[in-house]
């Protein structure tokens, strides 16, 4: 699967999806391949604040957890809680399948994130 | 399961077969070892539904035999082996003189001085070690580690009978469970026991490494037409999960005895002396003080090995197993608990990451098959 150019990527395989001052987040097919079928999400209330690089909610798959770490600093204004109840979906369709959308703390923080070549080389 | 940093992973003789399929591996127990082909979910479906091909020859083999060789089984093996039949196999453990398992392990009897024990991947040297030492009383016997003799391949599920009969000439249906036959398998000499780790009917193979893939190809092609796939380690921990299979070094160790761990059943309580009788012939008077137990979560979340147990506001024990389970599509566990806690009914809190979930105790098997 291609990792779209309009995303943005962390080395914790998750993506970000940046529009305006805020922007969609979820893990990328790399990680999804990684947890195989994922069977639960913990997502958090609307309204929690992250840190760059701190959890914001774990994933489980059949086999295991895994925490879910923001690409940046903001505030969850939305949780994508259909995810919930259909939590293949990530599976499937990882790149469309967002779990939070965070308002950023600082925009500039973008910057360090990976672009999709980037994130493609390092997960070749 | 502890891995050695160091210590390059063994290879199964279909090693080269799984990666060529594109199976995704993992280290366990000091083996490469294909955890998922398709998917644990799909694989683990495959198996209730049609039947799945398990690798499992990082299996060890250690066979016993000479003139005492019943006697030196019967002192190391917890349940009672003269209750064998040749051509017979039982489930057993290799308990400490406390009556915790050092392993635990089928025993076959191969002939009427000749038995073969069937170990956990991890625990091969340790258990021959504790074997070769342990039968020392019982006279003429003597142990050998015939591992590497052995690759092993598990067919399991409703059609395992239809996909394996055409490769040989064994009369598998009237095979009765945990018995076995010598005979040829796709042209290979091997031979085949009506046993599994799955909670499905089914048959697994033992033949010369050097002829594995062979069978391997044969089975999976004889298969197709019925929709059987190639499955890992993945989905054999979800199926035996599901029937209530203890997995050693989660469900059970060193320091859990078989009654607690609810196995009474393989505890040879008429025999004469065996390793860990005297302890657990004291617990059994004495009762034991926590028991092994399967839960169903109430609420929405997953137990896993290692969370704490509470109730009524106390810890009254920790989960060994947990998963979502793909058949059932419950979150279920495993876990010992304070006696007070363990009757079907009660219920438990799961600490999920700091959250307390709700839990019931349920009996065991979680999932049972249609005979």
């Amino acid at each position: 699967m291609a990792y779209p150019a309009g995303l943005k990527y962390t080395k914790d395989h998750e993506w970000i999806d940046a529009a305006g001052d805020r922007g969609k987040v979820g893990i990328t097919d790399y990680a999804q391949q990684q947890l195989g079928d994922v069977v639960f999400l913990e997502l958090p209330e609307v309204g929690t604040t992250v840190k760059a690089g701190q959890s914001f909610g774990t994933i489980e798959s059949v086999k295991a957890v895994s925490e879910l770490y923001a690409p940046v600093a903001g505030e969850v204004v939305e949780v994508n809680t259909a995810l919930k109840d259909k939590p293949e979906a990530v599976n499937s369709n990882p790149h469309d399948s967002w779990m939070v959308v965070l308002k950023f703390a600082d925009p500039a923080e973008l910057g360090t994130l990976l672009d999709s070549t980037q994130y493609d080389d390092l997960v070749k | 399961m502890e891995q050695v940093a160091d210590a390059p992973l063994k290879k199964t003789p279909l090693h080269a077969r799984h990666r060529a399929s594109g199976a995704r591996m993992v280290p366990f127990g000091g083996w490469d070892m294909p955890v998922e082909y398709s998917g644990i979910a799909s694989e683990h479906l495959a198996v209730r539904e049609r039947a799945g091909v398990f690798d499992v020859s990082h299996m060890g083999q250690i066979e016993i035999a000479g003139r005492n060789a019943l006697e030196a089984v019967q002192r190391i093996s917890c349940n009672d082996a003269s209750r064998l039949a040749v051509g017979q196999a039982h489930y057993s453990g290799l308990l400490t003189p406390e009556g915790t398992f050092v392993d635990d392990l089928l025993v076959y009897r191969l002939a009427t001085s000749h038995f073969m024990l069937v170990v956990n991947a991890s625990h091969i040297a340790t258990d021959y070690a504790y074997i070769a030492e342990g039968i020392t009383p019982a006279g003429d016997a003597v142990a050998v580690d015939s591992s590497s003799r052995y690759a092993l391949i598990a067919v399991q599920g409703p059609k395992a009978l239809a996909v394996v009969q055409p490769l040989t000439g064994v009369d598998l249906a009237s095979m009765k469970y945990y018995w076995f036959s010598r005979g040829e398998f796709a042209g290979v000499r091997g031979t085949v026991s009506r046993t599994g780790y799955t909670g499905e009917d089914g048959f697994e193979i033992f033949v010369p490494p050097q002829q594995a893939d062979k069978v391997w190809l044969a089975l999976l092609q004889a298969g197709a037409p019925f929709g059987v796939i190639p499955c890992g380690l993945g989905a054999r921990d979800t199926l035996r999960l599901e029937a209530a299979m203890r997995l050693h070094g989660n469900d059970i160790d060193t320091t859990t005895t078989a009654l607690e761990a609810d196995l009474g059943w393989i505890v040879g309580w008429k025999k004469d002396d065996f390793i860990g009788a005297a302890a657990l012939r004291a617990q059994k008077a004495a009762g034991v003080s926590r028991r092994l137990v399967g839960f169903e979560m109430v609420e929405r979340g997953i137990a896993r090995g290692g969370y704490e147990i509470h109730a009524g506001g106390a810890r009254v024990g920790q989960v060994t197993s947990g998963t979502q389970t793909p058949f059932l599509k419950k979150a279920i566990g495993m876990g010992y608990v304070d006696v007070a806690h363990a009757q079907p009914g009660t219920a438990l809190e799961i600490d999920i990451r700091g959250r307390r979930v709700q839990a019931v105790v349920v009996p065991m098997p979680f999932y049972k098959r249609a005979k």
